[in-house]
């Protein structure tokens, strides 16, 4: 195969570049992390419908009420919605190539979510104080499951963050930056999404009537 | 010497018997056709265990009132690891074989998006199937007492510690969550593949059905796995950690479960049952020389099936009392799916009415799977009516009604697709002689057991039971249905044999397109060089190959002028990466069962899981970091 010789079949002029050819013009990874996301979507969905199904049905204590402050979380939530901020921040940087603004913002981002973990960590012993346990009450699995997985998800995000300020800073990031940076934040903005709703059907709705 | 024209395209044979096989090529392939291979071979093995499991269950049930051949005990071990083989390792498998190999020689893709991750699946799926069947071994080898004995649908609260002591039930639980791990990995890697990667001119509308089913059905696994994973979870928990998830004096209730594996459970039927529609539908128009009769029927019928799926899970719990509200909405909802899925049946028919038929080996495999599994619809649709399901449930009817869609019908259809498409792979054709023989057998041996259950169940024999009482007239039937297991199990080995003669060279050589088919991936050469496609074929109608060599439409085939991949294609090499993450992460999983394994939390071995699972998930972590390295090496 000297030159490009187009065998018989081949269509297609020899400007047409195969390598970044997407049919629906979207970047592979950020298609893929979105059906990842819808599928999270059912993973919490079936943790919050399990919270909801047993909402109310503890035969002993301690009840929410008894132990939440909603105060102290109304805090933690706060930072991790303004975490959102600073990734949205951190993502323009990176698509406008300003390295300094994206690596700020990328550390902001990080501090705020082990915030937000390390408060999680607090409320969790606060509660396991107060008598509310794994094992206790449905009330306890429910709690824990539930908001122990959302923490989960936050702290993977939060090393990914880490991950990703290193690898940018090296500039070993191949391909787009932006989109790279883009992908972690698609996910970052997920977590924080479903905490609204947990925050929301949690901690909030005891607090209603 | 390139403008070679389609009838060179056919002496290509042996252009490409140099490859590399040895065992540390396959170990790292990233080659979604290797990967599509070792899925299909996997897969008949798994599906060998799980017969082999049959045929024990049959043999106890051969006579009434038997009680030397196995136990209670194992009996329950037996059906839990056949139906649990051949949902998971077996029939998902051997789909997934198709998706492989197929996918991306439909849409005009060189691999998939990812090709290391679809080699990260393979693993994980292979680890986990090797993992659901380590108490068997163990038990053999005298060192645990059960294997998992909780059926396929592991209820609450039979599974949780009170009543399943021991490790079965963890080892069951966590071979789950790896394979389901495994499916939604290849789920995004296939809906990015098929999305993203179409050729030019490879408009949705155009893609060949198989693709479609296989899209509808990457939709399903990625929205009911995780569904099934929490439940998993929650029952790891009641069992290691004594949550309440499932636990009834607590006030747990044990109809969560049901309704989280429900919820994934049905939509997994779809999962198991479209991909085989999606091959027919394939095999059928070639051979009766037409299109598909209302393809965009086809199509949408079975978008539908996806949709409708995920609402009708609670009509395998109408026994449990859900109220006259719950029973109607979703006696409607089954109902309404047997709408689509007879267009299906109709379409199938109307394809090949009028057509010139050809009756090969890989047509009447398609034929078996319209005729049995049209039986195996009419006895379901019955159960959507809650007071003839109340009957029917926990009745042999059920197991008559399930294995004429998943035996007759999804299997079937799969060995359709071995037949039809193993000269793709391999560039011969598969020996006929053995090959007829095993669909006779499969043919007789399908009808000769499973026909005898629906009169079985109607007499009100239930299912999962060790023993039945003599003189009731189930002497008959049961002999029967043993019988026809075992004419089964000859025809599979028939089948096999087939397989493995093939492998070793027997069977007529032929070339690129023996069937004379119409989609893209019979354009190339037989078996596809590793790059697929020597140009990206530019796409101008859901049949491209046959309009150009009968319709004088554009050319797609593929000139294949030696070895090597053109200069300008770039394939990703090889990697062992994705086999040393899948150990990592199947040992995370494993580890478990130190600390959480035997339905107890053990409190001394804890530290020991914690220190085991940390020093995987560092390898873990690791391994993803040197795979992103590795991405970043120029090339």
């Amino acid at each position: 195969m000297s030159s490009h010789a187009v065998p018989a079949g081949a269509g297609h002029d020899e400007t047409f570049d195969e390598h970044h050819w997407r049919s629906l013009g979207v970047d592979h990874m950020k298609l893929a992390f979105w059906t990842f996301l819808g599928s999270d979507c059912f993973f919490f969905g079936s943790l919050i419908g399990t919270y909801m199904y047993y909402r109310g049905q503890s035969l002993v204590g301690p009840y929410p009420r008894d132990v939440f402050d909603v105060n102290i979380t109304s805090i933690s939530t706060f930072l991790l919605l303004m975490s959102s901020f600073t990734m949205v921040l951190a993502v323009l940087g990176a698509k406008t190539g300003k390295r300094g603004m994206t690596l700020v913002n990328l550390a902001l981002t990080a501090a705020m979510g082990s915030a937000f973990v390390a408060f999680q960590m607090y409320e969790f012993a606060h509660f396991y104080h107060a008598g509310l346990t794994l094992q206790g009450n449905l009330f306890g699995s429910t709690f824990y499951i539930l908001t122990g997985f959302h923490g989960t998800h936050v702290a993977i995000g939060v090393l990914w963050l880490l991950l990703s300020m290193f690898w940018y800073g090296k500039g070993w990031i191949r391909g787009d930056e932006g989109n790279a940076i883009e992908v972690a934040g698609l996910y970052w903005h997920f977590v924080d999404i479903v905490w609204i709703v947990i925050f929301t059907v949690v901690y909030l709705m005891e607090f209603v009537a | 010497m390139s403008t070679a024209a389609t009838t060179e395209v056919e002496h290509h044979a042996d252009v490409h018997e140099e490859e590399d096989n040895s065992l540390w090529s396959w170990l790292t392939t990233v080659d979604h056709k290797r990967i599509g291979k070792l899925y299909m071979f996997s897969a008949l093995i798994f599906f060998a265990m799980g017969g082999l499991e049959a045929l024990f269950i049959r043999v106890q049930l051969m006579y009434p009132e038997q009680s030397e051949f196995i136990s209670a005990q194992t009996y329950n071990e037996m059906f839990t690891m056949h139906a649990t083989t051949m949902v998971f390792l077996a029939i998902m498998p051997l789909s997934a074989a198709f998706f492989n190999f197929l996918i991306p020689l439909q849409i005009g893709a060189r691999d998939v998006a990812f090709p290391r991750m679809n080699a990260l699946s393979y693993w994980l799926f292979l680890f986990g199937g090797i993992f659901l069947n380590v108490p068997i071994f163990l038990k053999l080898l005298g060192v645990v007492g059960v294997t998992p004995d909780g059926g396929w649908f592991g209820y609450a609260n039979m599974t949780l510690s009170k009543y399943s002591p021991g490790m079965s039930i963890d080892f069951w639980i966590l071979g789950l969550a790896i394979l389901g791990n495994s499916s939604m990995m290849a789920g995004f890697n296939f809906i990015t593949t098929i999305l993203n990667l179409r050729a030019p001119g490879m408009t949705l509308f155009r893609m060949p059905i198989f693709t479609w089913m296989s899209l509808v059905v990457q939709f399903l696994i990625v929205m009911s796995f995780p569904m099934v994973t929490v439940g998993l979870l929650l029952m790891l928990f009641d069992r290691s950690f004594g949550t309440n998830f499932y636990f009834p004096p607590n006030g747990g209730d044990p109809l969560l479960w049901q309704h989280l594996f429900w919820l994934f459970g049905h939509p997994e039927v779809y999962i198991l049952i479209l991909p085989a529609m999606g091959i027919v539908s394939e095999v059928l128009p070639v051979f009766a020389r037409k299109p598909l009769f209302g393809a965009p029927f086809v199509i949408f019928s079975g978008i539908m099936i996806g949709f409708v799926g995920f609402g009708v899970w609670s009509h395998h719990m109408f026994t449990t009392g859900l109220g006259p509200v719950a029973d109607a909405a979703f006696s409607t909802t089954t109902m309404l799916i047997a709408v689509p899925t007879a267009v299906k049946i109709f379409n199938w028919i109307a394809t090949m009415w009028g057509g010139k038929i050809s009756f090969t080996l890989p047509n009447v495999y398609a034929i078996t799977f319209v005729f049995l599994f049209t039986i195996g619809g009419l006895s379901g649709v019955m159960h959507a009516s809650p007071p003839v399901d109340l009957q029917q449930q926990d009745s042999y009817f059920i197991v008559a009604h399930f294995h004429y869609v998943l035996v007759g019908g999804a299997l079937m259809g799969l060995f359709s697709g071995i037949t039809f498409y193993w000269p793709k792979m391999y560039g011969r054709k598969l020996p006929d002689g053995l090959g007829w023989i095993a669909w006779a057998l499969f043919f007789a041996g399908i009808n000769v057991t499973f026909f005898p259950m629906h009169f079985l169940g109607a007499m009100g024999m239930i299912r999962r039971s060790w023993q039945y009482p003599a003189g009731v007239g189930l002497e008959g039937y049961n002999l029967m249905a043993t019988v026809g297991a075992f004419l089964i199990a000859t025809g599979f080995a028939f089948f096999f044999v087939n397989l493995i003669r093939g492998l070793l060279g027997a069977g007529e050589k032929v070339g690129d397109d023996p069937w004379d088919a119409a989609t893209l991936e019979w354009s190339m050469a037989s078996p596809p060089p590793h790059y697929n496609f020597r140009k990206l074929p530019v796409v101008h109608s859901d049949r491209p190959l046959w309009d150009e060599k009968h319709e004088g439409g554009s050319p797609v085939s593929q000139a294949v002028i030696g070895k090597d991949a053109p200069a300008h294609v770039e394939m990703p090499p090889p990697s062992y990466w994705p086999l040393l993450l899948a150990l990592f992460q199947g040992g995370f999983f494993a580890a478990f069962l130190i600390g959480g394994g035997g339905g107890k939390f053990d409190a001394s071995a804890f530290g020991t899981q914690v220190m085991v699972q940390l020093v995987m998930g560092l390898g873990m972590l690791f391994t993803m970091f040197a795979w992103i390295r590795e991405d970043a090496r120029p090339r």
